[in-house]
């Protein structure tokens, strides 16, 4: 019997692994082929980053079971440290090695937002429910806007600071700026690839599948199911709640790293780092299924392509979207829907036994 | 020497004095009963034993140690363990994870090696399983290993909540109404099982309950409460036999 458990959990791993991977090879051909357009050969590497923003928002939202609408927040604080280091680099040293110089902001941006994880946390995590969602929504804002007043130049010297407009950061005639306020970060490295992207994913799944099947995870899922008894078998909840909470934030961190070596110029605006993509993330968590790995990634994947694909529609662009968004909740969450799903199912799992005893296999 | 030992404990939450001097000493090995009409403090008793409240004043020792005050978490590894008046089980995890999160505290790896699937999360895991698959057969339950905990019938969920207690090892055991909601022949499945637990387990066990068959059946020693305070104490048939309980329970 334990045996089949353990084969079971190595199945649902090289499933979701495979999802990936069979994607990639196609995504692969397409380009090999020259059958990509232009406009999904610029989507694939914002498809691995917003399917890793949403299996790392999963872990927060379906296996610690706290609502987090400031994932963003921690996304661009990913971004914008990781491209600091980068543009930083490039004065210093325009000849370092570009592969390890994205390695090296790679972990720079992942431990910074994991390090804000942890900062935001403490406070945070004392709260529950409602609550919690509100404060890391306003934590979300206030890093965000945190970059729009930030000024940072570099010359000879070193770094200059400022607060308050670029005319206050005195550099001299061979400064540069690093962040110039609501700018942003100009002149970023392209370090990102769809191979790079397609790798992080791999990486973010198998840490976060391996976790939660693990003694550490099944104290998070208990905390998430009932605290009080969790505290009863003497599961330190604070510690694990912060944990899962920090894991989560450093992920989105990674593809904030991806997103910001994707452009040429990254700036803090509501449109990618603010609310609305707070909430973009959580609507793939709660359509692929709250907890679901697999479903949040592959909902983060459609529904990021949709709204591409039905460019053509235009102005009826956004109203099928709606529809889609509404279908797929009913599809996932309604009772009837469940039950008609779990009968499908079943039937096709006779049809595939009979099928398998013709043949003899 | 004593398991517990608890001396004028108290705890008042505004005006109202929820539990007052009160004051018992369970020996080890024994079977003690806790029992009074409903609102008497019984589960504000077990709530400051496990440190889920703190106590105004008074002291607790568990085995000579002092746990008074000391967080719920502390408390566990001291060596108390508790199962709930409404059963409190990890839902979506399976039984055998239920029993498994019990074991936290004994089975370790690291994250770190959970993660990168370092060869003590094998060793461990299999350890883990192995033990909380035994713990499941004491209760009958290891058919149903890798049934979700709310799958449960509901006599079942009782025996796994005792059975996630006893995986924490405890050295005392509380267990808060484990026959509520039960029929006369759960009931008595569950006398027999504590019964067995006791005993293969070697067990220091308090319970507070207001089943009577049971009480009387299983317990060696009562506590009454009524209105936060120590009505009467001693033997059970003494005690269920004292004029002044079975006014508390029945009226005048």
């Amino acid at each position: 019997m334990k045996k089949i458990k353990i084969s079971k959990e190595l199945q649902n791993k090289l499933i979701t692994c495979g999802i990936v991977v069979v994607f990639f090879l196609i995504m692969q051909i397409l380009l090999m082929t020259g059958n990509l357009s232009s406009l999904m050969q610029g989507l694939l590497v914002p498809l691995c980053m917003y399917a890793i923003l949403a299996i790392s928002l999963n872990l927060t939202v379906g296996i610690l079971g706290e609502l987090s609408l400031g994932h963003a927040g921690f996304m661009c604080v990913g971004a914008f440290t990781s491209a600091f280091f980068s543009k930083y680099m490039m004065i210093v040293a325009p000849n370092f090695n570009s592969g390890l110089r994205f390695f090296l902001a790679l972990i720079i941006g992942t431990a910074f937002a994991g390090l804000f994880g942890i900062l935001i946390g403490i406070p945070v995590l004392r709260l529950k429910g409602d609550y919690l969602a509100i404060v890391t929504l306003a934590f979300g804002e206030i890093i965000k806007n945190l970059m729009n007043i930030l000024y940072i130049g570099y010359d000879k010297s070193g770094f200059h600071f400022s607060a308050n407009s670029s005319m206050d950061v005195e550099m001299d005639e061979t400064g540069e700026f690093l962040i110039k306020g609501p700018q942003g970060i100009t002149g970023t490295p392209n370090d990102s690839s769809f191979v790079i992207g397609i790798v992080l994913l791999l990486i973010t799944l198998i840490i976060i599948i391996n976790m939660v099947q693990s003694r550490t995870g099944r104290a998070i899922m208990a905390i998430r199911d009932n605290t009080i008894a969790a505290e009863s078998v003497g599961i330190n909840v604070t510690k694990y709640k912060l944990l899962a909470f920090t894991v989560s934030a450093a992920m989105a961190g990674t593809a904030g790293v991806l997103y910001a070596h994707n452009l040429s110029t990254l700036t803090a605006l509501p449109k990618n780092f603010g609310y609305n993509m707070s909430i973009m993330i959580l609507v793939f968590v709660v359509l692929g299924g709250i907890g679901s790995i697999r479903g949040s990634m592959i909902a983060a994947v459609i529904l990021t392509l949709l709204p591409e694909w039905l460019r053509e529609l235009q102005d009826y662009r956004m109203l099928i979207y709606a529809i889609v968004l509404i279908l797929m909740m009913l599809f996932n969450w309604a009772p009837k829907c469940i039950e008609w799903r779990e009968k499908m199912t079943a039937k096709v799992k006779i049809k595939f036994n009979k099928f398998t005893k013709k043949e003899g296999i | 020497m004593a398991m517990l030992e608890i001396n004028n404990l108290g705890i008042s939450f505004g005006g109202l004095r929820a539990v007052d001097d009160f004051n018992i000493t369970i020996e080890k090995g024994c079977l003690y009963g806790l029992i009074g009409p409903n609102g008497a403090g019984k589960t504000t008793v077990f709530n400051l034993l496990t440190g889920v409240y703190k106590p105004s004043e008074g002291i607790i020792k568990l085995d000579g140690k002092n746990i008074t005050g000391k967080p719920t978490i502390e408390i566990n590894k001291a060596g108390i363990a508790r199962t709930f008046q409404n059963i409190r089980l990890f839902q979506k995890l399976t039984v055998l994870e239920n029993v498994k999160v019990g074991l936290h505290n004994h089975k370790k790896y690291s994250t770190i090696a959970g993660i990168l699937r370092l060869p003590s999360y094998y060793k461990v895991e299999k350890e883990m399983n192995e033990e909380a698959l035994e713990l499941l057969k004491v209760f009958d339950l290891e058919k149903e290993a890798d049934t979700l905990a709310s799958n449960l019938p509901y006599g079942k969920q009782r025996k796994l909540e005792i059975a996630r207690a006893l995986a924490t090892k405890p050295k005392l055991l509380l267990l808060d109404e484990p026959a509520a909601g039960m029929n006369p022949n759960e009931t008595q499945e569950l006398m027999d099982t504590i019964a067995f637990v006791r005993k293969h387990f070697d067990m220091t066990i308090l319970l507070i309950e207001h089943d009577m068959k049971l009480v009387s059946g299983i317990c060696e020693e009562l506590t009454v409460l009524n209105f936060g305070r120590v009505l009467c104490q001693g033997k059970t048939s003494e005690v269920l036999n004292n004029p002044e309980v079975i006014k508390a329970y029945l009226g005048e």
